[in-house]
């Protein structure tokens, strides 16, 4: 029987959902007068699902046809599931019509394997490379990158893409060999590498030359699924610190493993382990945007972030000897670091102090959620409290003052 | 003293021009059709003079840089009460003070119109997000918005630069004008009938039907049960937010 487009994508779309970016920003395209779409660097979420995640992109796979046997992934090929494949060209219309009616910032292209990876790649290629070209559309474009794919198609992939990730799926090379007996750690480092190379050459080449052709602005991601396997959160951390550091990716995202079969070769679990991934998002962050370094984050002691409190405020107890910090003296980089206090307040109450010494009653204006600020700042005016206080004690009342389930708590900064 | 001015972003600046050209001090500004004549006050009537509106917002831009411009106008399109006095009291204060006062968080105006400017922004984005638009039968892309407040003047660079071969509409059924694009240029229109709440299915593409149904699939589809978090999802896209949202009706 022929399946509808609108059967294959409800099969298509419902198997790539798993896969947890959907994010549109970090890429700047402009269009031509004649064009269709831009990214203006931003991201916007069109939508949001009923889980509160953002949609922002067409998610889907080209195809749910795979060779692998991936144990954490519907697609695998010992899995019993409807398979379906969409054609270049319905992928094409899907995008182009609903990037006109404004319900999408672009496509997010992703591929069971088909025959092998270069000829599973050539087909997500040339979906990008239509819509560029025959289309002019300028929207965001993020392909993945298949594992095992020659260079030649990841560069050609480059040049029409905005953002290109290679998903490392399994934390260690120990346990993704043990759950997908077909993968390894050196065919998705292989194209990693190689657009690491290409991204920082091709940046190099813009600074010179204005028209230098684009390659993958927004840079490339990949995803961690976490819990579908035993490395704690230092090793995640320290194995996303070293993708930032070494491979200059944008993103690492993190998937708490949804149970999608009774695989035998996975953990047997009920729900996905969310409070978990919404930690290492917010340590993550810490290090992204908060000058936070790994270490401070996790170490030896502390295998796994605190799930009681965030990361900012366990850090800060375990740091009584750099509080109190004082709101007019202190650097801006010790600010970011007083729990309550996030980027926006702490560059306002830099530009605010020079105007004058900045009371408490200045803080909660600004937007610093005092009640959580109070124990670890000195204002102008407020005596400080925390030298009687232990940590211990301190969280306990904290803790005490939580009003909301914790497992609900999910930042609103994603 | 009461000045009354013609409800217009010039007629405020013009105001507050007026305030410092005869030296009273304002205690309320008022639009004229709102206005209602009280037994204890001789209002002050003002024209809106554009030289004079162009003189307030130069000597603004003088004192705290270019920023400022627009971070007034956004305030004036909230529409909220009393939005007259904060941009008077914000342009008194810059005017006195002998520093640039733009981030001065000390001073309640500045705080207060900032956080109008960011409820702006919020808004404008929201409106980026959740314009859906529908083809018509002669290819024009259509979409009927309500914003909370009064954003449609700040739309069009965003929507320009995304569609600029495409014919648009956006309109706002609340204040009842739209903004309607063709060939890089925008124009302001109302249109005659108030029942453009739900374009007549009859106007329509053939397709255009088959496309959201598409997207309410898609929509559907990307659902994961084991992650539902309802509370955060009606944080997102407010309830007031679904009539214009396909994938919501
Ligand atoms: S290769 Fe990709 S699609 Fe195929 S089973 Fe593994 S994870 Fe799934």
């Amino acid at each position: 029987m022929k399946q509808s487009t609108e059967q294959k994508l409800s099969m298509l779309a419902d198997a790539a959902k798993y896969d947890v970016s959907c994010s549109s920003s970090g890429s700047k395209r402009t269009n031509t007068k004649d064009g269709l779409g831009n990214a203006t660097g931003m991201g916007i979420c069109h939508t949001y699902t009923q889980d509160g995640r953002c949609v922002s992109l067409l998610k889907i796979l080209l195809t749910n046809h795979c060779i692998f046997d991936c144990a954490y992934c519907v697609s695998r090929r010992s899995n019993d599931v409807q398979r379906a494949a969409f054609t270049v060209q319905e992928v094409v219309d899907l995008t182009i019509n609903f990037y006109s009616r404004n319900y999408i910032e672009g496509l997010f292209l992703s591929s069971g394997i088909f025959k092998n990876a270069d000829y599973t790649m050539e087909r997500l290629v040339r979906i990008a490379k239509k819509l560029r070209q025959e289309h002019k559309f300028n929207g965001y474009i993020h392909l993945k990158a298949i594992p095992g794919t020659s260079d030649e198609l990841i560069h050609e992939a480059g040049l029409y893409a905005d953002r290109l990730s290679v998903n490392l799926e399994i934390p260690s090379e120990e346990s993704l060999k043990k759950v997908a007996p077909e993968k390894d750690y050196a065919s998705a480092y292989q194209p990693m590498n190689y657009l690491a190379r290409s991204i920082e050459g091709y940046r190099q080449e813009k600074k010179l030359i204005r028209h230098a052709p684009t390659f993958a602005p927004g840079g490339q991601s990949t995803q961690l699924v976490i819990g579908a396997t035993p490395e704690n959160d230092r090793h995640v951390l320290l194995l996303a610190n070293s993708l930032y550091q070494q491979q200059q990716l944008k993103r690492v995202y993190y998937s708490g493993y949804v149970p999608v079969s009774e695989d035998t070769r996975l953990p047997v679990i009920t729900t996905p382990p969310l409070l978990r991934e919404n930690r290492l998002y917010q340590a993550d962050w810490l290090m992204r945007v908060y000058g936070f370094s790994v270490h401070e984050l996790v170490d030896d002691q502390h295998l796994y972030l605190d799930e009681e409190v965030d990361p900012k405020l366990a850090f800060a107890l375990r740091h009584p000897e750099l509080f109190p910090v004082d709101i007019n003296r202190a650097d801006y980089e010790m600010i970011l670091r007083v729990p309550g206090i996030g980027v926006k307040s702490a560059k306002k109450i830099v530009q605010a102090r020079q105007f004058g010494k900045l009371r408490q009653e200045h803080l909660t204006k600004i937007g610093v959620v005092w009640k959580r600020t109070q124990y670890f700042v000195v204002t102008a005016d407020q005596q400080y409290h925390w030298l009687e206080m232990k940590p211990e004690a301190l969280r306990q009342r904290i803790l005490g003052e939580k009003t909301t389930p914790k497992n609900t708590t999910q930042l609103s900064l994603f | 003293m009461i000045y009354v001015y013609d409800g217009s972003y010039e007629g405020v600046l013009s105001t507050i021009f007026s305030t410092f050209q005869r030296g009273k001090e304002a205690h309320d500004m008022v639009v004229e059709s709102q206005y209602q004549p009280g037994l204890f006050h001789e209002p002050t009537f003002v024209t809106t003079d554009a030289a004079h509106a162009r003189r307030v917002l130069k000597g603004m831009e003088k004192r705290c840089g270019q920023e400022v411009v627009r971070l007034m106008y956004e305030a004036f399109l909230s529409e909220q009460a009393g939005i007259e006095m904060l941009l008077y009291q914000f342009v008194r204060l810059a005017v006195e003070s002998p520093e640039n006062v733009l981030h001065n968080f000390r001073e309640p105006c500045v705080l207060k119109l900032h956080q109008i400017g960011r409820q702006i922004h919020r808004e404008v984005h929201r409106m980026h997000a959740f314009v859906r638009f529908q083809q018509t039968n002669d290819g024009l892309f259509v979409a009927m918005i309500a914003p909370d407040y009064n954003v449609l003047p700040l739309l069009p660079p965003h929507f320009v630069a995304r569609y600029p071969a495409f014919c648009w509409l956006i309109y706002d059924t609340r204040r009842h004008y739209g903004i309607y694009h063709q060939q890089q240029q925008v124009d302001y229109i109302t249109l005659q009938t108030h029942q453009h709440h739900q374009l007549a299915q009859a106007l329509l593409t053939a397709s255009e039907k088959d496309y959201q149904q598409l997207w309410k699939t898609y929509f559907k589809s990307v659902d994961i049960p084991e992650r539902r978090n309802l509370k955060l999802h009606l944080q997102h896209v407010p309830k007031r937010y679904w009539k214009y949202l396909i994938e919501k009706s």
